[in-house]
């Protein structure tokens, strides 16, 4: 099992219905947020491209983030999702730091928060909040070692990139492009 | 012209417009940290080595300040836990690939360890010291018999405290700056080097001093070829690390990095200290100062230029 998301860049308006939801979903304290928009105009004026991304917690297979937990707070949960147990985490800090796509913060109550794929939705067989509700439904989710999966399905047929795999951290959330 | 606009809807506190997650604690404990550890590296080696009187400001009268500053320094820690009544979380295992746990063992061992020091020599210091209670005075025999074996003890435990200082920044590839194996050695030296300027200022013979003062000229000249080094390694890298370098070689962080840092904590010392060492007469306070200031600073900047230093955007 090896949870991942793909989100299509052709397909995505930036609406960030996904940021609300996750905000709604999770109890996201005010100010903060597990996911977002990102928005690249790119080119020569008058030839410019815009791409659009869903950005979040990339669920990387070789986490940095779990390496340099001291407390082991930062773990990978069932089908490589990356979670932080509340009650372990002293909230040091190496975790947001570690983190070469940001997608970490501290949480007002000192503990560090992340996007957990909506993990307690995905084990009732539920999709991410950002998923179910994407207006545009660009947004896929599911296992990838399962060849018949959404995401697997799209995978193949589509070209994808994952934002800085030269960090060597093996992310599990895909753009298609 | 080809342009490329990114817009970010991110604006975590701390996180953004860039990382800000650690503040003066962690610099500062750094600091702290590397300068216990040097102290406690000269003490334990010139006891292994049989030169105990003659380097008694190194080995029996230095350390004292030790477990101050390591309490000290812990304390910062502390502060920097933004989850505070949890800390006792570091303490229920040992994670080999996080030097943060790595280091909280460590100190865990080496802040006993120096009090035990200080204990040992604390009639350098109270000439009339009376331990009053026999199970005292017999556990202190017990440990004087052993002191070769303790000072084996802490001398490895020191430099890897110093190093730990280092690594702890250079093991986050997310930062391109820290991503650099050169920062466990600089700041190991810097350590020695501010530990080197104090036991200058708590040795009360001149061959001592001298021979100190040697020794931190050699260590400031290693400072500065790994400071060279390091930015070598980082203009002959990848585009993010030329960047970083970027930040010291033009950016933001020039001025105060080879003003404060280089100039006033490396070279001028340095010079003043040769100079010492032709009779010329400086009081020995003035480089001991700089040096300690310079080690700070060097810590001060590395955490919050790092912070600047990214990936994406």
């Amino acid at each position: 099992m090896r949870y991942a998301m793909a989100i299509d860049t052709k397909k995505c308006v930036g609406c960030s219905d996904c940021v609300v939801a996750c905000q709604t979903e999770n109890d996201v304290p005010i100010g903060y947020c597990r996911d977002w928009i990102v928005e690249i105009c790119d080119g020569t004026y008058p030839q410019l491209e815009i791409e659009m991304r869903s950005e979040r917690c990339n669920h990387c297979e070789n986490s940095p983030c779990v390496r340099c937990c001291p407390t082991g707070a930062s773990h990978y949960e069932e089908g490589g999702i990356v979670t932080v147990t509340e009650h372990k985490c002293i909230g040091c800090g190496a975790c947001v730091a570690s983190c070469p796509y940001d997608a970490r913060y501290s949480h007002p109550k000192g503990y560090v928060d992340k996007c957990t794929f909506c993990i307690h939705r995905v084990k009732k067989g539920q999709q991410p909040a950002c998923v179910a509700v994407c207006p545009t439904k660009c947004m896929y989710f599911g296992d990838l070692d399962n060849p018949n999966s959404e995401v697997s399905q799209v995978l193949k047929k589509r070209k994808s990139k994952t934002l800085i795999p030269e960090a060597g951290t093996k992310p599990h959330v895909y753009y298609l492009i | 012209m080809r342009e490329e606009i990114i817009t970010s809807g991110r604006l975590n506190p701390h996180i953004d417009p860039h990382l800000a997650i650690w503040h003066w604690h962690i610099p500062l404990y750094l600091f702290l940290g590397g300068l216990a550890a040097g102290i406690m590296f000269f003490a334990s080696l010139y006891t292994i080595l049989g030169k105990e009187n003659k380097y008694s400001g190194a080995v029996k009268r230095a350390p004292i300040i030790v477990p101050f500053i390591l309490v000290i320094g812990l304390i910062a820690l502390f502060f920097d836990l933004k989850h505070k009544l949890y800390f006792w979380q570091l303490y229920t295992t040992i994670r080999i690939q996080s030097p943060m746990s790595w280091g909280a063992w460590t100190l865990m061992a080496i802040t006993p360890l120096s009090l035990v020091w200080v204990a040992l020599h604390i009639r350098e210091w109270f000439p009339k010291w009376d331990w009053k209670f026999s199970i005292v005075i017999e556990i202190e025999q017990f440990l004087q018999k052993y002191k070769k074996v303790i000072a084996w003890v802490i001398l490895y435990f020191s430099v890897i405290l110093g190093i730990y200082t280092g690594i702890l920044f250079s093991a986050f590839n997310a930062r391109p700056l820290w991503n650099t194996s050169i920062l466990g050695p600089l700041f190991l030296t810097s350590g020695l080097s501010a530990a080197a300027a104090v036991i200058i200022l708590f040795s009360r013979r001149p061959k001592e001093r001298m021979n100190f003062a040697k020794i931190d000229i050699m260590l400031i000249g290693i400072e500065l070829f790994l400071i060279v080094h390091m930015f070598m390694g980082f203009l002959a890298s990848t585009q993010v690390q030329i960047e970083a370098a970027n930040l010291f070689l033009g950016g933001p962080y020039t001025a105060p990095f080879w003003i404060f840092v280089v100039i006033i904590g490396m070279i001028i010392p340095a010079i003043l200290e040769f100079l010492e060492l032709r009779k010329f007469h400086i009081p020995a306070v003035i480089p001991v100062v700089l040096v300690l200031f310079g080690s700070l600073m060097l810590r001060f900047i590395i955490a919050y230029a790092g912070q600047m230093s990214r990936w994406l955007y």
